[in-house]
């Protein structure tokens, strides 16, 4: 499994990438805002899965969401926003653009475990299928 | 400040009489963190403070105050995730089914803490079992022992905190209104649902009979003689032919012959059956 961290703040980007690491990720790109990830995956980069922040210089966490569904090939990336942003509004905005879960920060390590669980990724030992959980919001 | 010896033994005996938890020797340091808060809130020194305060005064309130300090109330939505799969795919199909005529369907948590568990289930059911809101008496009953928790759950008010714990997105907007720093569970997840105390080793208000019972995470601090009181206590206010639920490392094996345990995709859901 690999994932992609992007987020400004680099303690957040670790605190990010060693939850990861724990729950089996076995490769984790960090990109410091949205245009980063965008080079990074252009690059050839290709996660399963994504943590976006929103508020991020140049290209912010909404956009770079509403890039990674413009090209077919990113669509597979399951998209998690850990944000600082909990206005419902907002959240409907992100899960609009097509993010498949919502973590406000802050936020404890096992509540992201939980998410990630809720989309398939998890460690595996600890293997449980999603029940009503993750349901995208990308339809 | 740690609990003086002889404090202890108080908390631990109060704390066992009243609600049947266990506080082995080695947990004076949960003592020292739950009571320290209630002795700011009473205006006393430290932790043996509450205890001088309660034992000298003999003073009810205290003493209530005391016990819920020392319940642990630590929940989240869907929790385990397979339990709910299993309701949404076993537990409730095979109820609607049988139920067709009566058009009765009852739950209770019987350990609800804040309510996620119950409210849980009432997202479930709103979900994916849209046809229980046409002719068909719903009731969800949530119980627990701590009074704050009982009227924590019946606000339905929760933090980003809480909400994250386990709570899809999608779910979260759709059956949530942001309301400040918090969430507010929306009337169709709270309009079949109310929260009464009850303590499971006290005595009980009148209750009807449950088709489905989720008595998760909370046998665990009780020894194995009240384990097995109270689950054979639960189980005779289950209707026959209803389903019970435990915490994921739980088992009624042995403790009630009643129960048939029935494996499912992960987990495991326990019948009463009909005959
Ligand atoms: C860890 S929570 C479990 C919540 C929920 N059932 C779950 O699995 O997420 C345990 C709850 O049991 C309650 N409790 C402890 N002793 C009890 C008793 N004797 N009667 C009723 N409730 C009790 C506590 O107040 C606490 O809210
Ligand atoms: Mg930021």
């Amino acid at each position: 499994m690999k994932a992609l961290v992007v987020d400004d703040s680099r303690a957040m980007r670790s605190i990010l990438s060693r939850i990861l690491r724990k729950v089996g990720v076995e490769e984790i790109n960090e990109a410091a805002d949205g245009s980063q990830a965008v080079a990074c995956l252009e690059a050839g980069a290709s996660p399963d899965v994504a943590l976006v922040d929103w508020n991020m210089p140049v290209m912010n966490g909404l956009e770079l969401v509403n890039a990674l569904r413009s090209r077919k090939e990113w669509r597979r990336i399951a998209i998690v926003m850990v944000t600082t942003e909990s206005d419902q509004s907002q959240m409907v905005r992100a899960l609009a653009a097509g993010a498949h879960e919502y973590l406000i920060k802050p936020f404890d390590e096992g509540s992201l475990i939980q998410k990630l669980a809720m989309l398939g990724f998890q460690a595996p030992s600890a293997a449980t299928g999603p029940a009503l959980a993750a349901q995208g919001g990308s339809h | 400040m740690t609990v003086a010896a002889e404090h202890f033994r108080y908390v631990q005996q109060l704390v066992m009489e009243r609600s049947a938890i266990v506080l082995t020797e080695d947990k004076s340091y949960l003592v020292d963190a739950r009571l320290a808060p209630l002795a700011r809130a009473i205006g006393v020194a430290d932790v043996n403070g509450v205890v001088d305060h309660a034992r000298s005064r003999r003073d009810p309130a205290l003493e209530q105050r005391i016990v819920e300090a020392l319940t642990t109330n630590e929940t989240s939505w869907f929790r385990d995730t397979r339990p709910f799969h299993a309701l949404e795919h076993l537990v409730l199909p095979a109820l609607i089914e049988r139920k067709r005529a009566s058009r009765v369907l009852r739950v209770w948590s019987a350990a609800c803490s804040t309510g996620q568990e119950l409210y849980s289930l009432a997202i479930l059911l709103e979900e994916k079992f849209p046809q229980l809101r046409r002719g068909w008496q719903v009731e969800l009953v949530g119980t627990d022992l701590n009074t704050e928790m009982v009227r924590r759950a019946t606000e339905g008010l929760y933090s980003n905190l809480e909400v994250n714990r386990g709570m899809p997105a999608n779910l979260l907007v759709r059956y949530f209104e942001k309301e400040g720093a918090h969430w507010r569970a929306r009337e169709t997840v709270r309009d079949r649902s109310r929260f009464v105390k009850l303590n499971l080793v006290g005595k009980w208000p009148p209750m009807p009979t449950f088709d489905v019972v989720l008595l998760r995470n909370v046998l665990i601090y009780f020894d194995t003689k009240v384990k097995t009181e109270v689950l054979c206590r639960v189980v005779k206010q289950m209707a026959r032919g209803g389903y019970m639920l435990l915490g994921t490392a739980e088992t009624p094996s042995g403790l009630c012959p009643d129960l048939v345990p029935m494996p499912t995709d992960g987990t495991v859901v326990y019948h009463l059956p009909v005959g």
